[in-house]
């Protein structure tokens, strides 16, 4: 018992502490802090490295960005577009201040090695996993499941730091959206997004729930109003249809 | 002897300032500052691969700032394109970022900032200052502080904060000296600062005070119109 409330206690506190900082501000100032992500210590006191959310879970400090380029980690999943063959690999854009590189040991088929555009061409678009990061270049692979080229259905783009409330805790919110708009979605953590669905409505139904999601992330509880604005959307649509 | 200013302003006071953030969605970041009529808006893209790649630096990303005014910024049309003076401008704004910047770690990559001048009524490279130093929090570049720049004048005898193009073509006393500066936020260092016309260096401590106080105003602004950005 006493145990739940010291948590609801410490979950509530954690809540009221995220403000946002500009960078060059003192976050805290007490001793007992460490300093996480895009922060550093200066004294006594934590000063933010960059513009953000300011977390303090526990000791800890750290800065959730709001905005900014996508930085691959290992592991990411990412949704890039092949820019270039070399012969040995593919060169892939994934929308991160480098290149990423994807070698043909990594691809899953089988690769004719004198004409790699057999197995992605230029212009084509690819799901893939991020395998390192190098102080210089990203390597990527596409061994696995549901990774490799994407056919057909459309790509948008939203900022890479509203991909988690998109995708929602345990993938709630996508699950939503992929059961309300009847799609296939796969969102790359460089905050590409491809959609798939059986006819193009479908899919820019999609589209404007996840611009939804984008647009009120700040908002808490925000599944649930999404589920409102789906009824509120399909009400819509339903009337439009019968007055055709 | 100068005792009034033309726009009625007390000498040490700021025009009016507006700042915004996110005028460019396409942009990783963008904001607009103005001072009363002197409007800037900046952009940044990046950090990205960095072409030409002679350029490219491998032991730190590189600072890219382009300033520019546009040809109806001012009452004569100005001819549009790169001139000796927007490329000074545009270095000097880069030496006034770039230690405020933490892009080491972005080896081989470029931050690029675009400064354009919309309309133009003296201090453009001040508010261009401002606004890069915006822009450039909001791309999520790694920062130390921000930056924020004022333009203080001595015109006649006396030292003027945030001069307009009458004060700066003032021609009766001893004339109009225009000094623009920049500090860092948290560290008040100086990262700009130019002078045009004749000063002696009294004054020109004096000068420096009064950036000083008129640069933590606008800091305070920067500051606000940053965490204002949520409720959006």
């Amino acid at each position: 018992m006493a145990k739940s409330q010291n948590k609801t206690e410490t979950k509530k506190a954690q809540k009221e502490k995220r403000e946002i900082v500009v960078p060059g501000e003192k976050i805290a100032s007490e001793e007992d802090y460490l300093p996480g992500e895009w922060t550093k210590k200066e004294g006594n006191s934590i000063i933010a490295l960059r513009f953000g959310l300011a977390d303090k879970s526990g000791r800890l400090v750290k800065i959730i960005p709001l905005s900014g380029i996508y930085m691959p980690r290992k592991g990411n999943i990412v949704i890039g577009r092949v820019i270039d063959i070399t012969f040995n690999g593919w060169i892939i854009d994934i929308d991160s201040p480098y290149q990423a590189f994807l070698p043909i040991t990594e691809c899953s088929k089988f690769v004719n090695k004198n004409d790699l555009s057999e197995c992605y061409d230029i212009g084509d678009t690819i799901v893939a996993k991020v395998l390192n990061v190098k102080r210089k270049g990203i390597d990527l692979t596409t061994k696995g499941r549901n990774l490799g080229k994407l056919e057909e259905g459309m790509v948008i783009q939203i900022n890479s730091n509203k991909v988690p409330r998109v995708i929602g805790k345990e993938g709630s919110m996508i699950n939503l959206i992929k059961k309300e708009s009847d799609c296939e979605i796969i969102v790359g953590q460089n905050g590409v997004i491809w959609i798939k669905g059986p006819k193009v409505e479908n899919e820019l139904f999609a589209q404007k729930a996840i611009l939804f999601v984008t647009e009120k992330s700040y908002i808490e509880g925000l599944t649930e109003k999404t589920k409102e604005w789906f009824e509120k959307s399909k009400n819509k649509i339903e009337k439009k249809n019968k007055e055709e | 002897m100068y005792t009034k200013r033309p726009d009625g302003r007390k000498f040490d006071e700021i025009r009016e300032m507006k700042a915004k953030v996110g005028v460019v969605p396409r942009a990783n970041g963008s904001a607009l500052f103005a001072f009363g009529d002197t409007i800037a808006i900046a952009s940044v893209y990046g950090p990205r691969p960095l072409h030409p790649q002679h350029l490219q630096n491998p032991e730190k990303g590189v600072l890219r700032v382009n300033y520019d005014m546009l040809s109806f910024s001012v009452p004569e049309r100005k001819k549009p394109g790169p001139t000796r003076r927007s490329q000074e401008i545009s270095k000097v704004t880069e030496w006034a970022l770039l230690p405020a910047l933490q892009i080491k770690n972005f080896q081989n990559t470029v931050v690029d900032v675009h400064i354009a001048v919309l309309q133009a009524n003296a201090s453009t490279r001040c508010a261009g200052i401002n606004a890069a130093s915006l822009a450039l929090a909001h791309a999520g570049v790694p920062m130390t502080e921000l930056v924020s720049a004022v333009s203080i004048g001595k015109i006649d005898d006396k030292i003027v904060v945030d001069l307009i193009k009458e004060e700066e073509d003032h021609k009766e006393g001893e004339g109009s000296t225009d000094i623009p500066m920049a500090f860092l936020s948290e560290s008040g260092k100086i990262s700009l600062l130019q002078l045009d016309g004749k000063i002696s260096s009294k004054k020109l401590k004096e000068a420096i005070e009064a950036g000083k106080k008129a640069c933590k105003k606008i800091y305070e602004l920067q500051k606000k119109t940053l965490k204002e950005i949520r409720e959006e």
